[in-house]
């Protein structure tokens, strides 16, 4: 039986997970190749509905990376991110999925290998929960 | 650059002044002064002896005191210098001589070849994993090592690859030559060979920073000998995440994470046995944060930091001091240690130090910190040799009085450490204030040796049915290795909106570029997408490609399949060829729905307003006027000069009135300078460039409109009124500044005074007033020397904390000590406490304190007291930070946009602070902070319009319910509610674009542009479509 490769979405700020991501790339720091990447500006910019759609449309989870809380490049955009995830959360127990799926993390300019990890951890949560299924509602 | 083919050749020559300044030394402070040089309307060499700019900064794991990532916030820098068509970055050289004198010098450069041509090399890598030697990595301090041909480091600018011929067995004995035939684009070229480049600037700023203290040099530290002694930036390097050990705290010996470290303060500091008396004024500060971040990664790990005086003096530092402090299993002891021997089996280190004064301590450490001092060293004088300007005893640069970036040269500044031993934020401070000062000197010639690109017109695409273009850049073999770079660009072919897609080796390579134009061009390409490294570092360039061939600039998708596919993903070759696919997928898909943006610009009112006529606020309001724009000075006292009206002399002498006067009559005589006394704003509004002020003048409060493009902030700082030690209830207990004026105009006082005690941190450093007031210790020692100087038989007892002589004022401090001061620390918890008692009819002030190396009370019979009182912000600061809708910190001192490398800037745009509005400082820290003040405020001014972002928020009045979440959620108050009409409005002049409002908004009546929700499902379906 082949093993199951989960679909994950990745929310990237520009200026501190992207260029972590970046980090990790240059530095030669391998993982796992299930992750595809959306940059944005910022993680402020992430819409719960981003994360809801990305999991309609086929993904088995979603990470959302930002930077460090104080080191945001815009001030004080991923403390809304923080609030707009908690909710989401809430919401998605409500329906029955995993909270699991949606993960909310910080990953530096410095971090390659931080964000690598990341990934890989978050390959390895959604294989053991297996694909996302949506439920009828 | 040009080619390598001369070995000599000159750049720039004009007749007269020259509109062009060199910096020489490419550490955070040039790189800085670089930028605002640039942005002033210069042309700039950037000049660096090393193979990449950044400087010791780049090397640094975090920053104190808000442990911001060095490289995070310094990277864009980077980008910045290397994407700015007025600054060339010349590095691998040194000067070799000058000629000329300011306004037009003839600067000889010697620079190394690099055996890589410029022009060619991608920065790619190939040739390093092929590169058979193995040297010693010197960007992680010999830690790890990296192949003879190398990039600096992951983030180096310029990201091209250099051989260090030392040990490149070509060089050395023309054997190997294997990496030529791996670069596919011929960069490599062993014929290079040193050359010479004549360059004409105007004037010349100075920033070769500093060498950490070596020491080998003093045997008991064991360092190098022994495996688990490391120094301070050893231990960066150690912590940081692309360091040797990728960010895991281990020891060099085993890689063993370490139990308990300790941390050796002062090494090569404060020491006469090395000929480095001063204090090199950021070591406590940065074991500091090492102790906070070693915490961080193991919060079990103990922490011993042996130190003389904690000098925590600057902005944050005393609450980041306390906060470590407080950590437990962190000691913080007041003792020098040696290092005894290291234990053969686990080889650790015993140290052996002393406690409580007498009694001897041996402690067993699994590492060792060495909290090196900051040297200037040789390459720094041969430089000031060179440059014939002088140098302090110390192998600093000597400036003269009152204005610390100039050089005893004219026309030639200087910044960063090499002025003295500084931080971050006071060496970006100084940078700006070079950078102001070179353009003043040259400002006739602004604008004359600049270029600004012209591209042909844009062609107007809306309407067209998309046409994208696919490249896909295989990047040498670091994409084309991993990924099937055919199979991607045939998948590219089938997408939809999809004519033309090809493969690239070295897409960003200079013919690949012109044939990319061509095809855009040639195609009638509309939309394109680049599938190669990372848009942070490349979109600049690609963005210029679609200029060229008249398109928008943000009619371009970039997909990362290098950092984020073929590098990463090396071994699987399929999955990553799939995720390639993706990838370029969804930048197509998004691609399909771009629109053209514009930036939105506006027009500039040419003249600042500056709040606070003290010497901060008259030194920005010199520097812009001298320089053509017009000033609005307000200060709400009678009279111009602040709290240095009651200060005679600095502490190295210096007559700090006649600086004032001088600088009162220049202001006064300067037309372009409107001065009004007794003047406060009630009134503000607008934003960057255009700001509109109501001021009410005088007694009579004349209320008059100001219009304004910029404002500086320059409010001063007060000294406080002691509550404690018999302050205003006896005359003979004074504050410094009482006793300014003591030794100014009565001396007789001192007559009867036998016996003086300064008290030190009187309202500083505790519940109240928990920061340092930065100046106090320096000013008792001025006046305990001065004291000396009347009447040399008085005894002096300096009560204290810590005394913070930082700097080179740790000279005075020594001083002071020599010629009879008696020194006595203190506990916050056991303070001094002041008796009047009457003895053989003679009133004294008995002061107790505890000794602290006897224990026992020591009782001292004074005839006078001075308080070292705390300096703290005016109660004004409230009204007008929310008048002006800018922060105060915790302690109601203004607070910048950012700690470290934004300074003297708020983070609304157009306003800017200076002096001690920021915190408590020195004379000399507050005029370096006004120039760069003024020299931040003048790049905007010199423009002929401000441009906001093109990629803004933008409402949809439709949609907007007028709810204010959006106006709540702006960092940078850019929304407002349009009260009348009950919708959100942005204003694009203060947008910055992050999206935060657009993720906000319930009824999803906010466009963000360049990432709409549209462009951003669209990548999401793209991306799961497979």
């Amino acid at each position: 039986m082949t093993r199951f490769e989960p679909k994950i979405v990745v929310f990237l700020c520009n200026w501190c997970s992207y260029a972590g991501a970046d980090l990790a790339g240059t530095s030669r720091i391998q993982y796992a190749p299930n992750a595809r990447a959306i940059r944005l500006m910022c993680s402020g910019r992430v819409e719960p509905y981003f994360i809801l759609e990305a999991l309609h449309k086929g993904a088995d989870g979603v990470l959302v990376l930002g930077c460090h809380p104080g080191e945001c490049h815009y001030l004080e955009g991923n403390y809304r991110t923080v609030g707009r995830m908690a909710l989401l959360k809430k919401v998605l127990s409500q329906f029955g999925i995993e909270k699991e799926r949606v993960r909310l993390d910080w990953v530096s300019a410095s971090e390659g290998a931080r964000f690598a990890t990341i990934v890989n951890e978050m390959t390895e949560t959604i294989r053991t929960l297996g694909p996302f299924e949506e439920k009828d509602a | 650059m040009p080619n390598t083919d001369h070995d000599s050749e000159t750049l720039v020559q004009t007749e007269g002044k020259v509109g062009a300044v060199m910096v020489l030394g490419a550490g955070v402070s040039g790189i800085q002064a670089a930028l605002d040089v640039a942005y002033s309307g210069f042309r700039v060499y950037l000049v660096d002896k090393g193979p990449a700019i950044g400087g010791k900064m780049s090397q640094l794991d975090k920053t104190f005191p808000t442990n911001d990532c060095s490289m995070c916030i310094l990277s864009p820098k980077f980008i910045e210098c290397s994407t700015n068509p007025n600054i060339s970055i010349i590095t691998s050289a040194k000067i070799d001589g000058i000629e000329g004198e300011a306004g037009d010098f003839t600067v000889t450069l010697l620079q190394r070849p690099r055996y890589v041509d410029e022009e060619k090399c991608t920065g790619c890598g190939t040739c390093a994993e092929y590169c058979p030697v193995n040297i010693l990595d010197t960007y992680n301090e010999a830690l790890a090592k990296l192949k003879c041909i190398h990039i600096p480091f992951p983030q180096a600018v310029p990201a091209i690859s250099v051989i260090d011929p030392t040990q490149c067995l070509f060089a050395l004995r023309k054997i190997c030559q294997i990496c030529v035939p791996t670069c596919k684009n011929k960069a490599i070229d062993f014929h290079q060979r040193e050359r010479k480049l004549d360059i004409h600037v105007g004037s010349i700023i100075v920033a070769p920073g500093y060498e950490p203290f070596d020491p080998q040099r003093q045997s008991q530290y064991g360092y190098r000998r022994l495996r688990n002694v490391v120094t301070s930036l050893e231990f960066e390097r150690i912590l940081s995440a692309s360091g040797p050990y990728q960010g895991e705290l281990v020891r060099p010996s085993d890689g063993k994470p370490p139990q308990k470290i300790a941390w050796i303060q002062c090494v090569g500091s404060r020491d006469t046995t090395v000929d480095n008396t001063y204090c090199s004024a950021v070591c406590c500060m940065y074991a500091t944060k090492q102790v906070i971040l070693s915490k961080e990664h193991d919060p079990n790990l103990e922490a011993v930091i042996l130190h003389n005086d904690i000098r925590a003096y600057g902005k944050g530092f005393e609450r980041y001091y306390e906060r470590a402090k407080k950590m437990p299993g962190v000691r913080y002891i007041w003792s020098k240690a040696s290092i005894v021997k290291e234990r053969p089996d686990s080889r650790n280190v015993v140290l052996r130090y002393r406690i409580n004064g007498t009694e001897v301590k041996e402690e067993e450490f699994d590492l060792v910190v060495l909290s090196v001092g900051l040297n200037s060293n040789e390459g720094n004088r041969e430089l000031a040799e060179k440059l014939s300007i002088k140098t302090n005893d110390h192998g600093f640069c000597e400036s003269p009085k009152f204005s610390p970036i100039e050089t005893s040269r004219r026309g030639i500044f200087s910044c960063g450490v090499f002025h003295a031993p500084m931080d971050i934020p006071d060496s970006v401070t100084m940078a700006s204030g070079a950078a102001s000062l070179a353009s003043q000197l040259l400002c006739e010639q602004r604008g004359t040796l600049v270029e600004e690109k012209v591209y042909p017109e844009e062609r107007d695409v809306r309407g067209e049915p998309p046409r994208v273009g696919v490249f896909v850049c295989d990047c040498g073999t670091n994409v084309a290795r991993v990924v099937g770079v055919p199979k991607v660009v045939e998948h590219a072919r089938g997408l939809n909106g999809v004519v033309h897609a090809v493969e690239e080796t070295f897409a960003c390579s200079v013919d690949a570029i012109a044939h990319m134009v061509e095809t855009i061009k040639e195609k009638s390409l509309n939309r394109v997408v680049v599938a190669a490294c990372t848009p942070r570092t490349h979109e600049p360039v690609f963005q210029d490609v679609l200029r060229k061939a008249a398109l928008n600039p943000y009619l371009l998708e970039f997909a990362n399949i290098r950092e984020h596919c073929s590098l990463v993903h090396m071994g699987e070759k399929k999955e990553a060829t799939e995720k390639a696919k993706d990838l370029v997928r969804m930048s197509v898909t998004k691609a399909l729905l771009l629109e053209p943006l514009y930036r939105v610009s506006y027009n500039v009112t040419r003249a600042a307003l500056i709040i606070g006529g003290g010497i901060a606020g008259m030194v920005s309001s010199l520097v812009l006027a001298r320089q053509g724009i017009k000033v609005y000075l307000i200060e709400k006292a009678k009279e111009l000069g602040g709290l240095a009206r009651k200060i005679s002399k600095t502490l190295e002498g210096e007559d700090i009135q006649d600086f004032l006067n001088d600088l009162i009559r220049e202001v006064n005589e300067n037309p372009l300078i409107q001065v009004h006394t007794e003047t406060e704003v009630v009134n503000f509004s607008g934003y960057v460039g255009n700001f509109s002020s109501k001021v009410k003048i005088g007694k009579e409060g004349i209320i008059k409109d100001i219009e304004h493009g910029v404002t500086i902030v320059a409010t001063g700082a007060e000294e406080s009124k002691p509550k404690e030690y018999l302050y205003g209830e006896d005359a003979r207990v004074m504050t410094l500044l009482d006793l300014d004026e003591v030794i100014e105009k009565d001396v007789d006082r001192f007559k009867d005074c036998n016996t003086m005690v300064f008290i030190q941190c009187v309202g500083s450093r505790n519940e109240e007033h928990p920061y340092c007031s930065r100046v106090c210790c320096s000013h008792s020692i001025k006046n305990a020397l001065k004291l000396k100087e009347i009447k040399p038989e008085v005894d002096i007892y300096i009560l204290y904390r810590d005394m913070r002589t930082y700097g080179f004022r740790e000279d005075y401090y020594k001083k002071a000590a020599d010629q009879g001061v008696i020194f006595i620390r203190y506990d916050v918890d056991d303070k001094p406490d002041i008796q009047t008692v009457e003895e053989s009819g003679k009133s004294l002030l008995r002061v107790t304190v505890t000794e602290p190396i006897l224990g026992q009370r020591l009782m001292i019979d004074a005839d006078m007291i001075c308080l070292a009182a705390a300096t703290v912000p005016p109660a004004k600061n409230r009204s007008l930070s929310q008048m002006l809708k800018v922060p105060l910190n915790e302690d109601d001192f203004f607070l910048e946009a950012h700690m470290k490398l934004r300074p003297v800037d708020f983070a609304t745009d157009g306003i800017f602070m200076c002096g001690t509005a920021h915190s408590p400082k020195f004379i000399d820290e507050s005029v370096a902070q006004a120039q760069a003040a003024a020299s931040k405020a003048f790049t905007l001014l010199i423009r002929t319009a401000i441009e906001g972002e093109a990629s803004v928020a933008e409402v949809n009045e439709l949609f907007c319910s007028g709810c204010r979440v959006c106006e709540l959620t702006c960092p940078y108050g850019a929304i407002s509610l349009e009260a009348d009409r009950g919708v959100a409005v942005v204003n694009k002049a203060l947008c910055k674009g992050c999206g935060t409002c657009v993720g906000a908004c319930p009824s999803g009546a906010i466009l963000g542009k360049y990432f709409s929700t549209e462009q951003i499902l669209a990548e999401i379906t793209a991306a799961l479509a497979a």
